[in-house]
């Protein structure tokens, strides 16, 4: 797996922000993200719509002049569509000098799991929402889902998507 | 390069990236100017036929100055290119050779700056520069010696037998028509031994030269060299008097000669005797006097032009005050300013101050909207390069291009101050280069051709640059053949780009040579024939927002137009009202809009809308549908029709109401939108005062959606 520049400098150096995800919750389930991707959660925000992209892309919005495309993950996970309530927020992540706003229905904590704790998602499990785990880590005696951000934003993973949609 | 030894030793080997990061700029920068100065001024001399010596100096310069920076750098082929051929600038500055092939020197030249480029190239990449140059360099040699055999210079090259040269003496006194009636022949004899023979023959003539009218020896003294003593030794030295004195005197003045041991002093009878032994003895350096400034004066009275356009065109050594900026300094003033526009957007379009009535306030909004539109302007025009640079590179592929095809075409240039947005000027040149190329390979006919059609010999190629509007026009016209509507047509459906079955006008028909994959030559050839090379231009100018329109003549010529906006950044553009959303018309493409009456507009068996305007027909576009935003206004008679034209085509679009006119700052859609999708329809989106985005809509990808589906 190729590894982001960030990611490689944040190896070198003295790691303060390695095993630290953020969590936030789809459901009944909790996800994590590494914070090294994450640059700010906000509350949500008008979106404007921007047509012939796939559903789960909802638009762009303006955060403080700069225009971010905002990804809904219960779409992109393929459940159903919740309506925005003032808990819904939009976690900003910056990969490879791409930003992209995901809208969760609310954010946890940021939780410390060390290598140990985190095991690989098992590969007999069939659905494509598994693509998008890179592991699952154990805190206490509950389960969080750790997400691949690449893969998330990966346009090939977008497009196998719509050929499985239609 | 001693300092780099003793820092470590892992750096014996000089790396001058690193090292030298900024002066490495700088070199780059500087050589890729000369490179540039150097190949107009070939070009020009080239044109001219002939190398006028500031010409000379010029090249001269640059060479000498390429290598030393070069050398210095450690970039050591090509300094020793540069070297080599700055000598041969200096062989042609010095010497002045009358039997020069210029066509070939242009040539040597011309490989030498490309081998040049290629090196810059590579080291901007930040490879290493390890072209070779010593098959160029063992070329660049040959010519030299070819050169200097063919013009021998005026010191002496070392001859087996000794020549004998007419040396020409006009006293300075005496004017050139002789009266004088007495004519002697001298042959004086030195001692043995007395040595400097050649001398002491000049001694005698110097002498002489103030009695007698015309004079002249064999051999011709002066340059002191043993060959003339040898053969004074030999044969004596002949001197040939024509004078008014009396043979005694002259007998008398020859016998004071030092060191003299014989004399043999006889009088010529008559004047064409005289005449005769000057004649016979050859008079090559007479004759060369005479050729030289002929050729010269032909050149120069044919090319006073050319040095006022090799200064007005090179001369960028003229003094101007002038800065050079680095490019990043001026994107980011750019982006200031561009927030700056959209900040004074909010606050004078605040929300808050909507319904209130504030006299005063609005007044000095007015007054900050002006100033904020000047410096707006202002930074523009910064960053505007006028396009003569790139009109020029054009010259030197017009050229090439010329030679391989062995056709003769000229190359026009109107406009080329028009000056356009830097970034813009990098994205044309390419695709320029393929329209020329495409014009002289496949549109000017062979010379004879032309001919036989009653066309000039030679072929104009018209390269021309003009504001209209917010936009700027460069167009590439060509006498040649034109473009064949049946090929093109039939070559498409067999490809299966287009149905047999649509009916196409002329100049969608032309336009087809744009889509990729499309040629209707048979066969490849190294300029053109893969079908790519239009297809390069749409997308080099669909990124800097540009247009192509093909057009042409069968039979009498081509044209092409590229049409690219002025600025990328900012346009005028009309908000419009959707259902909840806004979105953004630019005003340049908007003709007119207008709410239509109930039942004007009328819908054709396929579902397409349309409506009658004085006479014509036009397609509607209903927003709501192709955006599918949810709104109450269905009817036409509700909403509004604005009329916009893209590329000569007029449709119509239909919206809820015209929120109103705005200068808008374009800001690119996110990378991540663009990548997912590339959305023809949408160029950009824009932040409104209230902080709300509107999208920009592209006419023609609008207008492409429409007619594709």
């Amino acid at each position: 797996m190729a590894k982001t520049k960030m990611e490689e400098y944040l190896e070198e150096e003295e790691d303060t922000q390695k095993g630290k995800f953020l969590t936030f919750i789809l459901g009944d389930e909790f996800y994590g993200i590494g914070i090294e991707f994450v640059t700010e959660i906000i509350g949500i925000l008008p979106i404007t719509e921007v047509p012939e992209l796939p559903t789960y892309i909802r638009g762009i919005i303006n955060l403080r002049g700069k225009i971010i495309p905002v990804m809904d993950i219960r779409l992109r996970f393929k459940k159903p569509f919740l309506e925005y309530n003032e808990r819904t927020c939009i976690i900003v992540i910056d990969i490879l000098d791409n930003s992209v706003g995901l809208i969760v229905d609310s954010v946890a904590e940021v939780t410390n799991i060390s290598e140990e704790n985190i095991v690989a998602p098992p590969s007999l499990n069939t659905g494509f929402s598994n693509t998008y785990i890179k592991g699952i880590g154990k805190v206490n005696n509950d389960v969080k889902l750790l997400l691949d951000c690449e893969k998330l934003l990966s346009k090939d993973e977008l497009e196998t998507l719509d050929s499985i949609n239609v | 390069m001693s300092k780099n030894e003793s820092i470590s030793e892992k750096e014996v080997e000089p790396v001058p990236q690193f090292m030298n990061e900024p002066m490495l700029e700088m070199y780059i920068f500087e050589t890729t100017q000369m490179i540039e100065q150097l190949e107009q001024a070939i070009l020009i001399s080239e044109k001219g036929g002939f190398y006028e010596e500031t010409s000379i100096n010029e090249i001269f310069r640059f060479m000498h100055t390429i290598k030393g920076s070069s050398a210095m750098m450690l970039y050591n082929d090509i300094a020793t290119l540069a070297h080599s051929m700055e000598d041969v600038f200096y062989f042609l500055r010095e010497a002045k050779p009358t039997l020069v092939d210029y066509s070939q020197l242009s040539d040597i030249v011309f490989e030498g700056v490309d081998f040049i480029k290629v090196e810059l190239i590579k080291i901007k990449n930040g490879d290493s520069a390890d072209g070779d140059a010593s098959g160029l360099i063992e070329k660049i040699k040959e010519f030299m010696t070819f050169l200097k055999s063919e013009n021998p210079s005026g010191q002496s090259i070392e001859s087996k037998k000794p020549e004998t040269q007419q040396k020409y003496y006009i006293a300075p006194e005496k004017k050139i028509t002789y009266d004088a009636k007495n004519f002697y022949k001298a042959v004086v004899y030195f001692e043995e031994g007395c040595e400097m023979e050649s001398i002491r023959a000049y001694t005698i003539i110097h002498n002489l030269t103030e009695l007698a009218e015309e004079l002249f020896s064999i051999p011709e003294v002066g340059s002191g060299s043993d060959s003339d003593s040898e053969l004074i030794k030999e044969n004596g030295f002949k001197i040939y008097v024509r004078t008014n004195l009396s043979y005694e005197k002259i007998e008398s003045f020859l016998q004071d000669t030092i060191f003299l041991k014989e004399l043999k002093l006889e009088e010529i009878s008559d004047e064409e005797t005289f005449l005769s032994f000057k004649q016979t003895e050859g008079t090559n350096f007479e004759e060369n006097e005479i050729k030289l400034p002929q050729v010269l004066e032909n050149r120069i009275s044919k090319e006073p032009i050319n040095k006022e356009q090799i200064w007005k065109e090179v001369g960028n050594n003229a003094p101007q005050s002038v800065i050079s900026v680095s490019v990043d300094k001026l994107d980011k003033l750019m982006d200031l300013v561009g927030e700056m526009v959209i900040s004074e957007a909010m606050v004078t379009q605040n929300p808050d101050l909507v319904e209130l009535e504030l006299e005063n306030f609005t007044k000095a909004a007015r007054l900050l909207h002006k100033i904020t539109s000047e410096i707006q302007d202002t930074v523009m025009s910064i960053r505007m390069v006028p396009l003569s640079t790139t009109f020029m590179k054009m010259q030197r592929i017009m050229r090439d291009m010329c030679k391989k095809l062995e056709r003769e075409v000229e190359l026009q240039l109107i406009g080329e101050e028009t000056e356009v947005d830097k970034n813009i000027i990098e994205h044309i040149a390419d695709p320029l280069m393929h329209l020329i190329r495409n014009a002289v390979d496949h549109g000017i006919e062979e010379n004879e051709e032309r001919i036989e059609k009653g066309k000039d010999r030679v072929g104009t190629v018209t390269l021309e640059a003009k504001n209209s509007g917010s936009d700027v026009l460069v167009i590439v016209r060509d006498d040649g053949k034109g473009l064949d509507k049946e090929r093109i047509l039939t070559k498409a459906i067999k490809a299966g780009l287009v149905d047999e079955t649509t009916v196409l006008t002329d100049r969608e028909i032309y336009n087809l040579i744009l889509l990729p994959g499309f040629s209707t030559n048979e066969n490849i050839t190294e300029f053109s024939g893969r079908g790519v090379g239009m297809d390069v231009v749409s997308k080099n100018l669909q990124l800097v927002g540009g247009t192509i329109l093909v057009d042409s003549t069968f039979g009498e010529g081509t044209c092409m137009t590229m049409k690219i906006p002025l600025t990328l950044a900012i346009i005028d553009g009309m908000n419009v009202k959707v259902g909840g959303s806004c979105y953004t018309i630019p005003i340049t493409a908007i003709k007119q809009s207008f709410r239509p009456k109930a039942g004007e507009c009328f819908t054709d068996p396929d579902g397409n809308e349309m409506i009658m305007v004085r006479g014509n027909c036009y397609p509607i576009i209903r927003l709501h549908k192709y955006f599918e935003v949810q709104t109450v206004v269905k009817e036409f008679h509700e909403g509004v029709l604005i009329m916009v034209e893209q590329d000569a085509r007029m449709i119509c679009l239909f919206a809820d109401e015209l929120i109103g006119q705005q200068q808008v700052v374009v800001k690119a859609l996110p990378n991540f939108i663009k990548q997912t999708k590339n959305i023809q329809s949408l160029s950009g989106c824009t932040l409104l005062g209230d902080g709300s985005i509107s999208l920009i809509i592209d006419i023609g990808g609008l207008t492409q959606y429409r007619t594709s589906k």
